[in-house]
């Protein structure tokens, strides 16, 4: 079973809040979609994974400087921008 | 083929008649009369770059050609936003590596397509913008997530149009709409440009009317690019002859059925494939009973890491104040997504955390293992692989409320992209005067078997 208090953790994990509300209707769905994965507990164990399909391995381009996005153009989606910066909160209280 | 629908043979015949520009601005306002909602915008550049049509300024493959684009493919200067709140004023500073592709061959950029929110979905129910409604049936959904841009195709509101598939998002709709669309073999097109969900499984593919113009598509779109590190770098030009007075081996995969209508259109589809002369064989893939679960756990997985970069600071929603870290992050974030969006970042970063990463997404990969393991199989003993490309007719509006019961929708289309491999999705017998599409798997970069097959199957149903 999941429970509230554990649907709220993933949320921190995930970084989105949760009104009082949405916390049983989440874990409603959780709790149903992760019954439905208990389905891989019959697969073997003794096999590689596959985290990429096509054999590729240790793709190089030739290291040439190439020409950057230009700061306007990084900066023009962005709110809260000050002298050239992204501005964004305050990581340390 | 509808009445409605337009190839780009009937739009190069309009060309010779009539003015790139006026044939644009009609199409324009055909698309804002539109009740299906398969557009979140338009581009008023396209009536411009018609006119350099007319002036003979544009050549390529698709000079004079609209297409329309799904809007997760960033196109420079033009409101891309992945059917998402968090990205309702995003406009990109670049253009995709597609979108490069069809303007250096001439096309016309009309729209950006409706699409399921991030591409989690498969209806477009999903999408901030609202359903894209299935122009066979208003009250249906158009399926998804590049409802849009199968839904204009059958409506004659675009031509030819570009869809990205992570689990069946251009084939769902395809066949609900009644269009060709292919998901190409994982690396023939490039991803750069593509927002990503869930980069190990996803691919750019092309969606048209008929298969000849899809071909035609997807020529301009493969490629090499270096800016996608998982590009393969090969090209495809078309072989319309590949497959003359060969016959195939073609396998019904046996784990992948649908319902009565669905089966009994997929059962004379597949009399037609033997008067063509080719043998019909039945496949198992045992695998594939772990494939739904599989998929969703790595798309989720993947999903809560690409979704990590909107916090509200480089682009998109955000809040007027800026406070603390968490606190601004969270919120901003809980305000710019959707529900279902929602739920597969929660619960990738579930399956990531400490203490399950073992239990689902490191057995999701293995389970990939085998599914490649199959295909591998079936491929020694046929050449081409079927099955219907959804187990049921297009959906009404809010049928498929449950999450996990639109999950399970899925199980026909997901096994493919865990593999890599190319399949397509063509229309053949309707029912109930819906749609229905049939799957054609093929091995690895064998895009032009399926795609000259396709040709066949597609001439002799039309003759039907």
């Amino acid at each position: 079973m999941i429970t509230d208090e554990e649907v709220l953790h993933i949320a921190n994990l995930a970084k989105i809040e949760l009104k009082d509300d949405e916390v049983e209707k989440f874990r409603k769905g959780f709790q149903s979609i992760l019954e439905y994965f208990e389905i891989l507990d019959e697969v073997e164990e003794d096999v590689e994974p596959t985290f990429q399909v096509l054999p590729l391995k240790n793709v190089f381009r030739d290291d040439v400087p190439g020409k950057p996005l230009e700061r306007e153009k990084a900066l023009m989606n962005a709110k809260h921008v000050e002298e050239g910066y992204f501005k964004g909160p305050r990581v340390v209280e | 083929m509808t009445s409605h629908q337009i190839s780009i043979a009937e739009w190069r015949e309009r060309l010779k008649s009539e003015k790139a520009e006026d044939l644009i601005m009609e199409l324009i306002e055909r698309i804002e009369r539109s009740k299906y909602n398969a557009f979140i915008s338009i581009n008023k550049d396209a009536i411009e770059r018609a006119g350099e049509f007319d002036r003979g300024k544009v050549n390529g493959k698709l000079a004079g050609i609209p297409v329309a684009v799904k809007d997760n493919i960033s196109t420079g200067g033009l409101l891309t936003t992945c059917g998402s709140k968090i990205l309702y004023d995003y406009i990109p500073p670049f253009d995709a590596h597609v979108v490069e592709r069809l303007k250096s061959e001439g096309a016309i950029i009309i729209g950006k397509t409706n699409m399921d929110e991030f591409g989690m979905g498969t209806t477009t129910e999903t999408s901030y913008f609202g359903v894209v409604r299935n122009p066979h049936d208003p009250e249906r959904v158009a399926g998804g997530s590049s409802g849009g841009s199968a839904a204009c195709l059958s409506v004659g509101e675009g031509v030819i149009s570009l869809g990205s598939d992570t689990g069946g998002s251009i084939r769902c709709p395809s066949s609900f709409c009644g269009v060709v669309g292919l998901k190409p073999t994982y690396g023939l097109v490039s991803r750069y440009g593509l927002i990503p969900y869930a980069n190990s499984l996803e691919q750019i593919g092309p969606l048209a009317t008929c298969v000849d113009d899809l071909a035609l598509l997807l020529e301009v779109i493969a490629g090499k690019d270096q800016r996608d590190s998982t590009n393969s770098g090969k090209e495809f030009v078309f072989d319309p002859e590949l497959l003359n007075g060969k016959k195939l081996t073609v396998g019904i995969i046996r784990e992948m059925s649908g319902n009565d209508d669905v089966m009994s259109s997929f059962n004379e589809a597949v009399e037609v494939i033997k008067s063509l002369g080719h043998s019909i064989k039945e496949v198992s893939m045992p695998s594939f009973k772990y494939a739904l679960a599989a998929y969703y756990i790595i798309a989720m997985s993947e999903a809560s890491s690409n979704l990590a970069r909107y916090d509200g600071v480089r682009y998109g929603h955000t809040l007027e104040q800026i406070t603390s870290w968490n606190k601004f992050f969270s919120a901003v974030r809980a305000e710019g997504f959707g529900d279902e969006v929602k739920r597969r970042i929660m619960l990738g970063s579930y399956a990531l955390s400490a203490g399950y990463y073992g239990k689902y997404y490191l057995k999701a990969l293995k389970v990939r293992t085998l599914v490649i393991r199959d295909f591998k199989r079936a491929f020694k003993e046929c050449n081409l692989l079927i099955s219907p490309t959804m187990p049921a007719l297009a959906f009404k509006i809010g049928e498929l409320a449950d999450p996990l019961t639109m999950y399970k929708a899925d199980v026909n289309t997901v096994p493919i992209n865990l593999a890599g491999v190319p399949s397509l999705s063509l229309p053949i017998f309707e029912r109930k005067r819906l749609p229905v599409g049939m799957q054609i798997i093929g091995n690895y970069f064998e895009e032009n078997s399926i795609i000259a097959f396709a040709r066949k199957v597609e001439a002799e149903i039309n003759e039907i």
